[in-house]
């Protein structure tokens, strides 16, 4: 009931606030974000940061932004659940949230976009806009692309020509050992990762690809005694969380000496594990390192400072930036006018220029490979307080990175 | 071959280690009927105090104290809870070991934190136990690290302290187990109150408390398996799900309360879990290389492509099954069912 009441209070506030009809209509209303992601289960240490990320970014932009609104997160617990997120989603729906973030799990991706999109169809007027943070699964914006949903984190096959690109000029790699999760994001991994050696570095030999359970595996010696019998110099992996700290730790352990090429080696509790010992030899792709500078650096350390945690999920940044941009170019926080004005949109952001592509939805954005490597003047931020953190070796500019969609997608209005 | 011998070595300190967490189940469940569910959480349990008592006195002093204060846990775990719902019959019994997994997992999060903790082992058990040095002229073993320019001109694989220690642990543990059961007159109060708990009774031993001892030692045992495999892997709070299904499949396997045939089936599930990963070749590999001919244009090529390192996964669960159509009492039990 409290919820309902506020709602009508809150409505009746913007419907006042839009009579009065200055020239920025939206100014000072409050939107809520609805983010649906896991708060337990497995992932509830990666879903924690994020739903903190989030809210601290939103007090950040709730200073200041081009719209001049108001964001106020409304957190649902998916427990990693597609059958889970679609409830979560009906329930932000009777809350009159208008706008939804997910991230983690291309599944609970898939059913939130559909969910989504059934409801806008049948509920016009009522529209909302999903904006995906960190789901990479190509298809969502490919064979599956929705006018709805917006993607801000690159999806695997721009990070894999990001890091193949740099590969590419790596003269030392002649065995590559493919090792990932036995689900679609391994398996894409896997399959982008030959595709693009394949094109770039034809010399370069796959000596082994693996698929292994996801987040069952607790002994990875077999794994890595493989890996050395291969004689593979280097290792691509997509792994993320205890999978790809337990890889680290027995390669270490069983004196492999091979660099790794990895997706997640950022997220929360893999540094810890990686510490010293793996200094020098594990590579990360992403939209970021861990010492960028100018206001996101700052916000780093407020965020550390406040939580004793890391702040990683930058793309909470791309959402409150290309969601108040696309707001004040509409005049209006009706998600229907805002999704209009996101497509195409280009805006700054932390990493630089930034596009919003208008054919599928993919930001297109810079992409950073970096290393693990101890902390330093000019490099001082400590992931993890482990006195170590990911430093740039490789700048790409978004063109480097972008890959072309098949994405046909269905306007509302258009036949 | 030097690969070989290093994944036969792998294979067997895992088993040693699914062993030292098996032996305390099986000894729980013959004695008292229980199938323990929380078994893997005090293995958990037993990790994380370690890491703190590590901070304070050191590691070695915690791998001691660590298995005995989980033991201390699980005494009274048993006195205060599991006792008094004896009486509702296993059903009961079962279920509240399957909530008190739940209880440790939660309380385990909020004492601790959601995240891996930093459980390093000491500086003696870092880096390599042995060698294997794979030269031109045959297979040797160094000591420690081979010297660089060994293994310039040969192939080296090294095994790491952590696994020699995990395997050394649990041979201490089994022939410790082996005579405390066998030699000592406690064993033999145990072993009788195993079949005829009602005799001993009648010849005035506290039945009662050797239930307590058993459960706590089981408890203990599994908490020293959870220091060495806390340092060895990761102490985090999934590591009590990972191990907690696998550990029944090895005592179904050797069957339910033969000490004997869970360490059998331990070591026969380590090397299961280890080997087959190593064989990239599937049952179409196999049909074609006999002079068939599978290609993606037949039946069923999703499965009879799937290599054998892809199914290795579920293979301990397989044999689980199988043993279970074709002989339900186990590899080494002795009663039916």
């Amino acid at each position: 009931m409290a919820i309902a009441k506020n709602v009508v209070s809150m409505s009746i506030a913007s419907t006042l606030l839009a009579v009065s009809g200055a020239a920025f209509a939206q100014k000072g209303e409050t939107v809520k974000v609805g983010w649906v992601d896991p708060l337990s289960g497995l992932m509830a240490p990666v879903g924690q940061n994020q739903i903190k990320s989030f809210q601290f970014i939103a007090e950040y932009f709730n200073k200041s932004n081009p719209a001049g609104v108001k964001f106020e997160m409304v957190p649902i617990d998916n427990k990693l659940s597609p059958q889970e997120s679609t409830n979560a989603v009906k329930s932000l729906i009777d809350q009159g949230v208008r706008y939804v973030v997910q991230g983690n799990g291309s599944g609970a991706a898939l059913a939130i976009m559909d969910a989504v999109a059934k409801h806008n169809e049948r509920n016009p007027g009522k529209e909302l806009v999903y904006l995906n943070y960190a789901a990479v699964d190509p298809d969502l914006t490919n064979s599956k692309c929705n006018y709805w949903h917006f993607r801000l984190d690159a999806d695997t096959s721009m990070k894999m020509e990001a890091l193949t690109t740099f590969m590419k000029d790596q003269k030392d790699i002649h065995k590559v050992y493919l090792i990932n999760q036995n689900y679609s994001h391994g398996q894409q991994v896997s399959r982008f990762a030959k595709e693009n050696l394949a094109r770039k570095r034809s010399d370069i030999q796959v000596v082994g690809d693996d698929l292994h359970p996801l987040a069952q595996v607790r002994d990875f010696a077999p794994y890595v005694a493989k890996i050395k019998a291969s004689g593979a110099d280097t290792v691509i992996t997509g792994n993320w969380g205890s999978d790809l700290t337990l890889l680290v730790k027995a390669s270490h352990d069983a004196g492999l000496n091979v660099k790794f090429y990895t997706y997640y080696a950022g997220v929360t509790g893999t540094p810890t594990a990686l510490g010293p010992s793996a200094a020098g030899s594990v590579f990360v792709v992403a939209y970021a390192d861990s010492n960028m500078p100018g206001e996101i650096g700052k916000l780093a350390d407020q965020f550390k400072a406040k939580f004793n945690d890391d702040y990683y999920t930058l793309a909470t940044y791309h959402a409150f930036a290309l969601l108040s941009n696309a707001m004040a170019q509409a005049k209006s926080t009706d998600p229907v006018k805002v999704a209009q004005a996101m497509e195409g949109l280009r805006f700054k952001s932390f990493n630089g220029d930034v596009e919003m592509r208008k054919t599928d939805h993919q930001l297109q954005q810079p992409l950073y490979v970096t290393v693990w490597k101890k902390a330093d003047a000019k490099h001082p931020y400590s992931v993890e307080n482990t006195g170590y953190n990911f430093q740039t070796v490789k700048y790409y500019e978004p063109y480097v990175s972008s890959t072309p969609t098949s994405c046909e997608m269905k306007r509302p209005g258009s036949p | 071959m030097d690969q070989i011998l290093i994944n036969v070595l792998n294979g067997v300190s895992s088993g040693l280690l699914l062993f030292m967490l098996s032996s305390g189940l099986t000894l729980i469940f013959s004695m008292m009927g229980v199938l323990n569910f929380a078994h893997a959480s005090f293995y958990m349990i037993g990790a994380y105090i370690a890491y703190t008592l590590t901070r304070f006195v050191g590691f070695w002093p915690a791998l001691v104290f660590a298995p005995l204060l989980v033991g201390v846990l699980g005494a009274a775990f048993e006195t205060t809870a599991l006792r008094r719902v004896h009486k509702f019959g296993h059903v009961a019994e079962l279920l509240i070991t399957f909530g008190l997994s739940y209880v440790v997992l939660e309380v385990v999060q909020i004492i601790w934190g959601r995240t891996p903790v930093a459980f390093d082992p000491p500086a003696f058990l870092q880096g390599p136990a042995f060698t294997v040095v794979q030269g031109p002229d045959g297979l040797s073993l160094a000591l420690g690290a081979a010297s660089d320019a060994v293994c310039q001109a040969a192939k080296c694989s090294r095994f790491p302290m952590t696994r020699a220690f995990m395997m050394m642990v649990a041979l201490l543990m089994l022939v410790g187990l082996w005579l405390l059961l066998t030699r000592t007159r406690i064993g033999l109060v145990i072993q009788a109150s195993l079949t005829h708990p009602e005799m001993v009774e009648a010849l005035g031993h506290n039945v009662p408390r050797v239930f307590m001892l058993v459960f706590g030692s089981g408890c203990a045992l599994a908490g020293l398996a959870g220091v060495i495999g806390g340092v060895t892997f990761v102490t985090e709070p999934a590591m009590a799900a990972v191990v907690g299904s696998i550990i029944f499949v090895v005592v179904v396997v050797g069957g339910m309360g033969s000490l004997a045939g869970a360490f059998i089936a331990s070591l026969l599930i380590g090397l299961l879990q280890t080997l087959p990963l190593t064989v990239d070749s599937s049952v179409a590999d196999l049909v074609n290389s006999l002079g068939g001919h599978v290609s993606d244009k037949s039946t069923f090529w999703p499965l009879l492509r799937i290599t054998l390192a892809q199914a290795a996964p579920i293979l301990p669960y397989l044999l689980l099954v199988l043993i279970l159509i074709l002989r339900p009492r186990g590899l080494m039990g002795t009663r039916e069912g």
